[in-house]
């Protein structure tokens, strides 16, 4: 059935649109008449949060997004980042948490290749992908089945694309339960004078569609991704759109070659809001006005409305602005890939957005009002409250060797193999280092010594504690996680996953969490070029932790002497860099109260930045002259996981005889920041340990020789030992025994 | 030696194969599009992995009713050396270019992850660079690769010595019928496996024990 343009527009229906009234007061002004139903329709996907950002612009622009290797900061599909010698690393992170609580195989699938799609748009080849995934608490009835269902979406999608999976994060929070968070990142290299934009340029010039067939799935896809979960939420499964990964990779090819031969002078994706949304972007951008027919438009259902057109969210399409003299070439590459190619509009040079369907116009709208200038709010926020310190003198008294076992065996800090044996992190043959270290690193083809470092991060239990130290934390943390490898962080991406912005309190923690992510950012020259905010992630006015995730991009310039963090050898030092006196003291927040001591108590770690960039720069230093033999940085669970980690990761165990004078819960199990475990390949008897043991005091960094490498066994402490079988028994088994396979 | 590698859409594997194979021998193999009626005149030909036409039908089931298809089973006729490498071994099964079937993992999962090989026979024009027995370590990344024949076929492919590779020391990772990872034609001039060789030929992918395979098919001495 086909829904008429001339359908009555009522407050109800403009309600069910997500606009307010004001925001439909303003669209009367612009408009100067009463909009027609497919006008509605537009404005509701381009108004919306999830397109205009409406709520977060104001504080996105606080962010730091300039550097000298910058080539394209935030605004375009992603952000561009120079690596040298005529190559760049083009790469963003989205979310696309809704649809992947709604039909999780489909929804992450699809935002695994919106991602993918916004990397290759710009004329890069992805190379990398990682996925931070945020589920329900493990014994909540529908964590299973979204687990299963989002594992295999992002497998199924990158498997057949054909890009490595390389890394990610999978936590499990019972304030996930209704709503999760599928957060997909991606990268490509291109050249840097071989990047395309979708800034529209020449009048009178043809628009084509590229791609897929457009059809009805995920119409409004957009609108519903900016609205609050209730429990009729099934009832939205038509809304999330449904993935082909073959049609994407013919895509990816196809337009490669098209880049190629010199037949596009702009380019855009059609994501969210499809149609709607790149087009206007294209006109918007380049000061054009787009007159599109959509009785050119390529279908795959018959009697689609001009309102379901625009709306579509049908997958794997673009948006080009080509060269006229060059058409035929380019039909012919999209006919050889088995793809659509159709003229379906032209730029003109009034600045409107006008879309003809069977013989009638349909929309006659002002197009820089509809894009760039959208509405913004700033909306009112209140200073989050800080919980009270963790007094952790009065914690009961535990055996380390137990909780450590217990820690590695829990749903938290347990292997994550079984998720991503199910993604190919191999394919392109160019992988360095898979999930499971510090960082996925990935070599540069076509260059002999030169690869690229990817970690995504947040941790938010502190986020929620402390959203400032919070998101400084997120940020020093993917820093520490690329600079674990070797590598030089160069720029990062960020996914800012919030409740409704519309409650001064969540407002509060998305102030707050941005002003920590530009304070580190700066301090840390690890400037933001891409990003995504995600909001509205709520279900019955309960609020998802603030989940602001980090994306980075790090660059070594050889990686034949890239760090990894399993042990390499016996009889090796053991050093602690950038540890306070005691080696560990903050158990507020950490891992070891929540899951030993069933405690969410106490202020998140501070983050000192200056002393981060300090021990972060003296250890990539130390990697580079080739004395590391294995690094590792200190995270969730302290000293003691990071210890076993790196036994596990090689076989090789460590005696670490502890300070007897410390809690030892504190010592093994604080998460003080900026911190690292170093394997020296020296002699600490002799004069270069104790030359570069004074060249640490000079820079003012703690890094005593807590112990040595050898043996089958880790002994911290007083604590009896635990054999290596002990520990990947208990870390290798959570996982399948809670998907019970 | 000279080489070419099929191309059809929805393969994703063909770079690395191109690398692996530019890498070994020292000269880029030439390409084959899916429409190509004929093949120029090469001595190795090589399917590559990854999910041509996405895999939606049967996997390999559409790819091997193409022209290019046509092509190798012409060559392979005249005793063309052909290998399959993952959905490449799956579209040569669906050629008829190899017997058995290759169905979904016992796990119902995507598995990406390393295994041991034994060398079942290395007395083929694949394997003569390996020693009989020999256990070599090799990356598997597949959804279907549980490969299976009916009595009959298994017996006579085990008495021929037409398995090649099994999966050794209990890392069968999708329920292969005698932990079968790679099998030859009757003739011998055919290999199909699920492993992937060409991502374990250099130091960069932490070894190299792949490599030995594509010399010996390119006639490169050990």
């Amino acid at each position: 059935m086909t829904i008429s343009n001339a359908r009555q527009i009522t407050p109800e229906l403009i309600a069910a649109h997500g606009l307010k009234p004001d925001e439909y007061q303003r669209i009367l002004e612009l408009v100067g008449r009463e909009p027609t139903f497919t006008e509605l329709g537009i404005f509701s996907a381009m108004w919306n949060e999830h397109c205009s950002y409406k709520s977060s612009k104001k504080w996105l622009r606080t962010l730091p997004t300039k550097g000298d290797v910058v080539i394209q900061g935030p605004g375009e599909n992603a952000g561009v980042v120079d690596i040298g010698d005529g190559d760049c690393v083009v790469f963003k992170m989205e979310s696309h948490n809704h649809p992947s609580y709604i039909e999780p195989y489909q929804g992450a699938a699809t935002g695994v290749g919106g991602i993918l799609r916004d990397v290759f748009t710009m004329g890069a080849r992805p190379v990398a992908a990682m996925n931070a995934l945020r589920f329900g608490a493990p014994d909540h009835p529908k964590t299973k089945h979204l687990v299963a269902g989002v594992v295999s979406g992002v497998g199924g999608y990158g498997n057949s694309f054909g890009v490595p999976t390389v890394g990610g994060e999978v936590n499990f929070d019972a304030r996930y339960n209704g709503n999760i968070l599928v957060n997909a990142f991606a990268a490509g290299l291109a050249k840097t004078d071989g990047i395309f934009l979708s800034q529209a340029k020449g009048v009178g010039l043809p628009v084509v569609y590229l791609g897929a067939k457009t059809g009805r799935d995920g119409v409004g896809g957009a609108t519903m991704a900016s609205a609050e979960f209730d429990d009729k939420i099934d009832e939205k499964r038509p809304t999330v759109q449904v993935g082909d990964p073959f049609t994407e990779k013919c895509l990816l090819e196809a337009c490669l070659e098209l880049m190629a031969s010199g037949a596009v002078i702009a380019i855009q994706d059609m994501g969210a809001a499809g149609l709607t949304c790149s087009a206007v972007e294209m006109g918007a951008k380049g000061d054009l006005g787009i007159e599109l027919d959509l009785d050119k438009v390529p279908v795959r259902e018959e009697q689609m409305s001009a309102y379901e057109m625009m709306l579509s969210e049908s997958q794997e399409r673009m948006l080009m602005v080509l060269r006229p003299e060059k058409e035929a070439e380019a039909e012919a590459i999209f006919t050889k890939w088995g793809l659509d190619f159709a003229i379906v509009g032209t730029t003109t040079d009034d600045l409107r957005f006008r879309v003809l369907h069977q013989g009638e116009e349909v929309a006659n709208l002002p197009i820089k009002e509809l894009g760039d200038e959208a509405p913004e709010y700033d909306r009112p926020w209140i200073e989050p409250k800080t919980p009270a310190r963790l007094d952790a003198s009065a914690l009961p008294k535990v055996d380390v060797a137990d909780a450590l076992l217990k820690l590695l065996g829990g749903p938290d800090l347990s292997s994550r193999r079984w998720v991503w044996e199910q993604y190919d992190t191999m394919i392109q043959g160019n992988s360095l280092q898979r999930p499971g270290g510090d960082a996925g690193v990935v070599r540069v083809e076509g260059h002999a010594t030169k690869a690229l470092a990817f970690s995504s991060d947040v941790t938010p239990r502190y986020c929620e504690a402390d959203p400032y130290e919070g998101g400084k934390q997120a940020v020093a943390e993917c820093w520490r996680n690329l600079t674990a490898t070797g590598a030089l962080p160069l720029a990062a991406t960020d996914n800012l996953n919030f409740g409704n912005p519309e409650r001064p309190e969540i407002m509060g923690q998305f102030v707050k969490a941005i002003q920590g992510i530009g304070e580190a950012c700066r301090e840390l020259g690890f400037p933001i070029v891409s990003g995504n905010v995600s909001l509205y992630n709520e279900t019955n006015g309960q609020g998802i932790l603030p989940t602001p995730t980090i994306g980075g991009v790090g660059l070594l310039a050889d990686w034949s002497k890239m760090a990894r963090i399993g042990f390499a050898a016996e009889n090796q030092m053991i050093v602690l860099v950038g540890a306070p006196p005691s080696w560990g003291t903050h158990l507020g927040q950490s891992i070891f109260l929540r899951n030993i001591h069933g405690r969410a108590e106490g202020g998140a770690p501070p983050v000192d930045l200056a002393h981060e960039k300090r021990v972060g720069d003296h250890v990539r230093n130390l990697i580079a002259s080739g004395i590391v033999t294995a690094c590792h940085d200190l995270s969730d669970g302290g000293l003691a996981v990071a210890l076993a980690e790196m036994a596990m990761a090689s076989g090789i165990g460590a005696t670490i005889p502890g300070l007897t004078e410390a809690d030892p819960a504190a010592m093994f199990f604080g998460e003080d920041q900026g911190r690292y475990l170093l394997t020296l390949s020296i002699d600490p008897q002799g004069a270069e340990w104790e030359q570069l043991a004074a060249e640490q005091k000079k820079l003012g960094i703690f890094a005593p020789w807590i112990g040595t490498t050898g043996g089958r066994e880790l002994k911290l402490g007083e604590a009896r030992a635990i054999s290596f079988d002990e520990l990947t028994t208990a870390h290798e088994s959570w996982f399948p025994d809670f998907m019970g396979t | 030696m000279k080489s070419a590698v099929v191309l059809l859409p929805g393969l994703n594997r063909d770079r690395d194969m191109i690398a692996a194979l530019t890498k070994i021998s020292g000269k880029a193999p030439v390409t084959v599009w899916e429409t190509d009626t004929e093949i120029p005149d090469v001595d190795l030909i090589v399917i590559p992995g990854g999910f041509s036409y996405g895999d939606y039908l049967r996997c390999g089931a559409i790819a091997a009713r193409m022209p290019a298809l046509r092509a190798v089973a012409e060559k392979a006729a005249k005793g063309v050396m052909v290998i399959g490498v993952c959905n490449g071994f799956q579209i040569l099964v669906e050629s008829g270019l190899l017997p058995g079937a290759l169905m979904r993992n016992t796990s119902l999962k995507f598995v990406c992850r390393e295994v041991k090989l034994s060398v079942a026979n290395a007395n083929t024009a694949f394997t003569r660079n390996y020693q009989p027995g020999q256990i070599i370590r090799c990356p598997v990344a597949h959804h279907d690769g549980n490969y299976f024949a009916d009595a009959e076929t298994l017996a006579r492919i085990e008495d021929n010595g037409q398995v090649v590779f099994r999966y050794a020391e209990g890392t069968n990772p999708n329920g292969s019928i005698n932990d079968i990872a790679g099998i030859v034609s009757d003739k011998g001039n055919v290999l199909g496996l699920m492993p992937h060789p060409e991502n374990l030929i250099e130091a960069a992918h932490g070894g190299s024990d792949g490599r030995a395979l594509f010399e010996s098919a390119l006639g490169i001495a050990a």
